[in-house]
């Protein structure tokens, strides 16, 4: 994946691109808004990094001029402004994710490849499968090894998200955002219990796990090994 | 500015000024139109009947010439009145009448004449002002008729004086009551200029006391005292949050320092590691501790509300039981929900979510059993209440437990940042209500209060959202 980061600060640009390097990504880094939308026009990358507050131009004026100049590179906004008000106002100026400084690399590495996937056309897809696990999104069916499996709806849709993002790590805060609209922190770590119910009813009888801890991370899906 | 320059600036100065002109104005305007009509009406009366009396005596003239003339006059001279005449003959002689002499000026005139003249009266001769009509016959005669209109004329000054002192005296009424009043409304802006520069000078504790029975001073007063204590809830908030740094964040970070100390200590490649992620998850409990502060503490200064929206209330709650089952269910607990179908609120649900989220947490950690979930509606109100069956929190505990970072001393061994019952109580004081711990008999019983949408307001959220 080709990815854009947008970042004043020479420190966090410089960290950021050698994390998505070491996971196997291209980075290019520009240090500041005009420099950034230059780049982002000549196109070519598959998801930018775009800090909120940057020299000459501020990180949503970046997104709004490369979606008038009809870029659709999906973009992830850093910004040291973490309230519920601050994210809604980056989603609305044309972001497609919001991190809060200061975030967790694997979490902004997990968001990263997520928005990368989700340009991808397979999203419309009306199964998902992983191994021998078949989600059918029409009939909200689920199997292994052909056999039903019965899910409440809640662990229906954590699946679902979790089987969309197959073979990427999903971190909490993605899964609390995206399968319980949660823009907040619970305390507790409700959703590893969540994980461990869907696990019990989707790995348990089976011998090849499907459902990875990845620690220090999030979970993924996926039949390969981890 | 001098204190008196300043008084005459006082609105209620001006005010009365303008009052006192403008009165002075209207009732001067009206006498001096009176006066004006009664005198014409009077002159005229005057003048008709000297006329007539000029009249009539030209006709004893032609009836019975000169000395008919001078015995008429002669008899209307005698009787008593104002009624002055007086008949010179051809060579200038005085031949009858009343008035002993007369300017040469008044005798060559013709027509109507306003003069002076003296008369015999009790303190020697006075000065008295006549009205006269003169008269001339061709044979050299000359008649002068007329009135006395001293009496007239003092009545003018009389009146004019009068008006005069009425008018001084009302003009100095209207400045002194515009001079008192100002000076008692100038005293009272004055004292609470000076109580609140006082109050923000030193301690803000302080109030301005009323002391109008209710006036406009007094409600001005009373927005002022608002405003303090608005002002006095804001600082308050933000030295807790520096003493809640200083003290509750020290902590912590002391032992992230000591777990980085260890790391570097370490004696092989594996406890290196397990010390950097001990690190690393010392400092993730940091930065989400700042975070919850951080909110509470934009909470309390009233932000946050700017997406307040149209919320089912009842929903939010049926969400975060969904949310917290597995854990209950893992912790050995159940949780039962008594809620209507709808329960509307202006608010924002993320905030409102967090709330009962964190409520819901608390019972969770403490809890047995059951824990209860209710949303009642009462009136303006909507009250979301869990219920658990722990141990409770004492009465005299209960206003601490919803301060920043008070850990009782039975949840001490629990996990937790001390920030969830603040969070929620700044969540529903930003809803126009209140957190409320109650005796749950055994157990804890949290609810939260917040305010109702009224139809109107839904009304208006439902026209803005589908326009």
């Amino acid at each position: 994946m080709r990815v854009l980061i947008i970042e004043d600060d020479e420190k966090t640009a410089g960290y950021l691109a050698k994390a998505l390097r070491e996971n196997g990504h291209a980075a290019d880094v520009a240090h500041d808004g005009e420099a950034g939308v230059d780049l982002g026009a000549a196109g070519g990358y598959d998801v930018m990094i775009v800090d909120r507050m940057l020299p000459r131009l501020n990180g949503l004026d970046v997104i709004a001029r490369l979606r008038d100049a009809g870029a659709k590179t999906p973009a992830l906004i850093l910004s040291a402004l973490g309230t519920v008000d601050d994210k809604v106002q980056g989603l609305k100026a044309g972001g497609d994710d919001y991190l809060a400084k200061p975030f967790a690399i694997s979490e902004l590495i997990a968001r990263v490849e997520a928005l990368g996937r989700r340009a991808a056309p397979e999203e419309a897809a009306s199964r998902y499968c992983v191994g021998d696990l078949v989600l059918d999104r029409l009939t909200h069916k689920v199997t292994r090894r052909g056999e039903p499996i019965p899910l409440q709806p809640r662990e229906y849709r954590l699946l679902e998200y979790l089987m969309k993002h197959a073979g990427q790590v999903v971190t909490r805060t993605m899964l609390l955002e995206n399968v319980w609209d949660y823009h907040f922190d619970p305390q507790t770590n409700v959703i590893d219990v969540h994980i461990s119910r869907l696990r019990a009813k989707i790995d348990k009888q089976y011998d090849t796990p499907l459902l990875h801890t990845i620690r220090g991370a999030g979970y993924m899906i996926g039949d390969g090994a981890v | 500015m001098t204190a008196r320059f300043k008084l005459l600036r006082t609105t209620a100065f001006r005010l009365s000024l303008l009052y006192v002109l403008l009165f002075g104005g209207v009732s001067a305007t009206a006498l001096i139109y009176a006066y004006l009509s009664a005198d014409a009406l009077f002159s005229r009366q005057l003048r008709d009947a000297i006329a007539a009396e000029v009249a009539g005596l030209s006709d004893r003239y032609a009836e019975g010439g000169e000395d008919r003339l001078i015995e008429t006059i002669a008899e209307r001279s005698a009787a008593p009145g104002a009624a002055l005449y007086l008949l010179i003959g051809a060579d200038g002689a005085r031949l009858a009448g009343n008035f002993r002499s007369v300017s040469p000026e008044v005798m060559q005139a013709t027509g109507r004449v306003q003069f002076i003249y003296r008369r015999p009266g009790a303190n020697g001769f006075e000065e008295r002002m006549a009205l006269v009509q003169v008269k001339s016959w061709p044979g050299g005669q000359r008649l002068i008729v007329g009135r006395d209109i001293e009496e007239r004329r003092t009545l003018a000054e009389v009146m004019r004086g009068a008006f005069l002192a009425c008018f001084a005296a009302l003009t100095a009424a209207g400045v002194g009551v515009g001079l008192f009043v100002g000076r008692r409304l100038l005293q009272r802006i004055d004292d609470l200029s000076d109580e609140s520069r006082a109050i923000l000078g030193g301690d803000l504790r302080g109030r301005i006391p009323l002391r109008g029975g209710g006036d406009e001073i007094d409600r001005l007063t009373a927005s002022l005292n608002g405003m303090f204590e608005r002002i006095e809830r804001l600082v308050a908030s933000l030295r807790e949050v520096s003493d809640n740094i200083a003290h509750d964040l020290r902590t912590p970070l002391n032992r992230l320092r000591n777990r980085a100390e260890a790391a570097l200590h370490g004696a092989d490649a594996s406890q290196h590691r397990d010390a950097l992620e001990a690190v690393i998850e010392e400092a993730d409990d940091l930065i989400r501790t700042f975070d919850a502060l951080l909110s509470i503490a934009r909470l309390e200064a009233g932000e946050g509300g700017g997406r307040f929206a149209l919320v089912n209330v009842a929903d939010i709650v049926r969400n975060a039981a969904d949310f917290y089952e597995p854990l209950a269910e893992a912790n050995g607990l159940s949780i039962v929900i008594h809620a209507p179908d709808r329960a509307d609120a202006l608010g924002e649900p993320q905030l409102l979510a967090q709330a009962i989220a964190n409520l819901i947490d608390n019972a969770l950690k403490y809890g047995h059993g059951v824990v209860t979930l209710s949303v009642n509606l009462a009136d303006g109100g909507i009250e979301v209440s869990v219920a658990d069956r722990g141990p409770g929190v004492p009465e005299h505990e209960r206003a601490r437990a919803v301060k920043r970072f008070v850990r009782l001393e039975a949840s001490r061994s629990k996990p937790g940042s001390g920030l969830g019952l603040s969070l929620a109580a700044a969540v529903a004081s930003l809803h126009g209500g209140a957190l409320r711990l109650e005796d749950n008999a055994p157990g804890l019983r949290a609810v939260l209060a917040i305010r109702a949408a009224g139809v109107e307001e839904a009304k208006a959220e439902c026209g803005s959202s589908s326009g």
